[in-house]
């Protein structure tokens, strides 16, 4: 980690950034919480991690080719089934461009 | 008549095979006894009797054409995160709520083609987050062993099923312990496949790179036998392994002779309940008896176990949660005025607060600045902790630990203190963490409370693991 000290955790900045609205006593209640998790999180910066690869994938091939075929894939009936609002067999949502 | 509390799968198939009961009575007598009983434990969310019977008459039609199937006319419950097509999925989430599932995850369709019979959805924590199953947004389930306790989480429904004698058999998910854990707190055995043992495809993720299904059952060999079935690569998920797999049930001897099990010095720390020691003592102990080397080892890193997890567990949460914005399945909020307005305020409505304060955390992790800090050093300090569970499996074949330091938790004992809640996890993350196998084994009491041990293996070696517990089993 760097040596640079943080000045923590800004719930409100984050909570835009995860596109989630907060009310105001969560984002107090948070605040305290994840300050006390962020600080004990920091602990890995103990670690000696230079030269060390990154762990992206787990226990597994690297990459996994199969051919480029057309296959049978979900209807679309079904993949509109659990839509929350469709129109014309499409989903409906709120107005992009104006 | 048979006793169907205690039934486990193996006992259950001889009756069917001898023809003293049908998949359809078996069913019928289980969905009556949940409808009876369950309500002092909550374990179940939904039951599916119509879906269950009609797969029960086909098992039992099935049988009488001599056909066969490890499973056939078996029912098991399935935690509320596994895709069953035609069944609703609500990963223990108001923003699922009502969602059904348009096909069967991997694990589903080859326990379905086995001969399975799916009868309800067991409670979980939200998006399998939490350690206790008080985060799930519908019931709080309680421990089987004694009501005023947690039956552990995130699969603590499918637990306390099992635990409760409500499902022969049953199906968890552990990202950080999640089946381990409740398995220990219920009395019943609980199995965490090696990372890309099992598939992932229609699990609902919540942590892509430490997600793994498997079985929770009454008997260590119930739990190797759903293995064979669930186990394998699959071409819908690219992180499932390529490597053969074995028939675990035939390594159930009883024989401990010529394996050395390692016992890590920091997993037995202050700060562990007395007869949580003394529990894990006696198996060890046992395991010796039987024919085991044991020998002292030493894994530095398990100190920074909880960090690491924590830092990329949240950081992919917060990436796979990002679906749930209202647009093409789930819960979506009313009078949003962009679609922006529109994801924050579904994620509003639709979360519960465990899940937000970890997409808080993970998405800080990922943030500009902090990434490097974070998420980089957490996926490198990974790969440290890999190396050294590879180095230390060099020196023996399974290793033997707590799995939680306490032997429970009341009910809303841990509210309002998630730190505690996290470090909790100390013993059962690092398996996670290293993409190794573990199994929680039923080995001890503390009053009503139900004590397991861990029994830990490299990876794709469930066969030392499964060997071990069946021969604890066997005291």
């Amino acid at each position: 980690m760097s040596e640079e000290k943080h000045n923590g955790i800004d719930v409100a900045y984050v909570a835009n950034l995860a596109r989630m609205s907060l009310t105001e006593y969560e984002i107090e209640k948070f605040q305290s919480q994840l300050d006390q998790i962020v600080g004990y999180v920091e602990k890995i910066g103990e670690l000696d991690l230079d030269g060390v690869e990154p762990s992206s994938r787990m226990r597994s091939l690297n990459n996994v080719y199969r051919k480029d075929e057309l296959r049978d894939s979900l209807s679309h009936d079904k993949a509109m089934a659990n839509a929350p609002e469709e129109l014309n067999g499409l989903f409906k949502v709120p107005k992009i461009v104006e | 008549m048979f006793d169907i509390k205690n039934l486990d799968i193996t006992g259950a198939l001889v009756l069917l095979d001898s023809g003293e009961i049908t998949s359809v009575g078996l069913t019928q007598a289980l969905i009556d006894l949940i409808k009876a009983e369950d309500s002092k434990y909550n374990a179940y969310l939904t039951l599916d009797e119509e879906y269950a019977l009609a797969q029960a008459a086909g098992a039992d039609a099935k049988r009488a054409a001599g056909e066969t199937g490890k499973l056939l006319g078996i029912p098991v419950a399935i935690k509320d995160v596994l895709n069953v097509e035609g069944q609703v999925c609500t990963c223990g989430s108001k923003i699922l709520e009502g969602y059904v599932s348009p096909y069967d995850a991997t694990a589903i369709a080859k326990l379905r083609a086995a001969g399975a019979i799916f009868l309800g959805r067991t409670n979980m924590d939200e998006f399998a987050m939490g350690s206790t199953t008080e985060n799930s947004a519908f019931q709080v389930t309680k421990n089987p062993c004694n009501t005023d306790y947690v039956p552990g989480g995130s699969s603590g429904g499918s637990a306390a099923a099992v635990g409760a004698g409500l499902a022969i058999a049953a199906l968890g998910t552990d990202t950080g312990g999640s089946i381990r854990q409740p398995a220990c707190f219920c009395g019943c055995v609980g199995l965490k496949p090696s990372y890309g043992r099992v598939s992932r495809f229609g699990l609902t993720a919540y942590c892509s790179s430490f997600d793994q299904a498997g079985p929770m059952t009454k008997t260590v060999k119930d739990a190797a036998l759903l293995l064979e079935v669930m186990a394998g690569v699959d071409e819908y998920d690219a992180s499932s392994a390529p490597v053969d797999v074995p028939e675990y049930t035939k390594h159930l001897t009883g024989d401990l002779t010529g394996m050395t099990i390692g016992i890590p010095k920091e997993y037995f720390i202050d700060g562990i309940d007395p007869e949580v020691s003394r529990t894990v003592k006696a198996a060890i102990d046992k395991c010796a008896e039987l024919g085991a080397e044991i020998k002292d080892i030493s894994l530095p890193l398990t100190d920074y176990a909880i960090a690491t997890y924590y830092i990329i567990a949240t950081a992919e949460a917060s990436t796979n949660l990002a679906r749930f914005d209202g647009v093409r399945y789930g819960a979506r909020a009313e009078g949003a005025t962009d679609p922006i307005d529109l994801y924050k305020k579904t994620k509003a409505a639709g979360f519960g607060e465990e899940v937000k304060r970890r997409i808080i955390l993970g998405t800080y992790v990922l943030s500009s600045g902090y990434y490097d800090a974070y998420y980089g050093s957490a996926q490198k300090a990974r790969t440290l902790i890999m190396q050294e569970f590879d180095k230390a499996f060099e020196d023996c074949d399974a290793m033997i630990t707590p799995i939680s330091p306490v032997p429970g938790y009341k009910i809303g004992e841990n509210e309002n203190d998630p730190l505690k809640m996290y470090l909790g996890d100390i013993f059962t993350v690092t398996a996670n963490l290293a993409g190794i196998c573990g199994l929680s084994v039923p080995y001890g009491k503390k009053d009503d409370l139900s004590i397991g041990v861990q029994i830990l293996g490299p990876a794709f070696k469930e066969e030392n693991i499964l060997k071990i517990g069946d021969a604890l089993e066997r005291k």
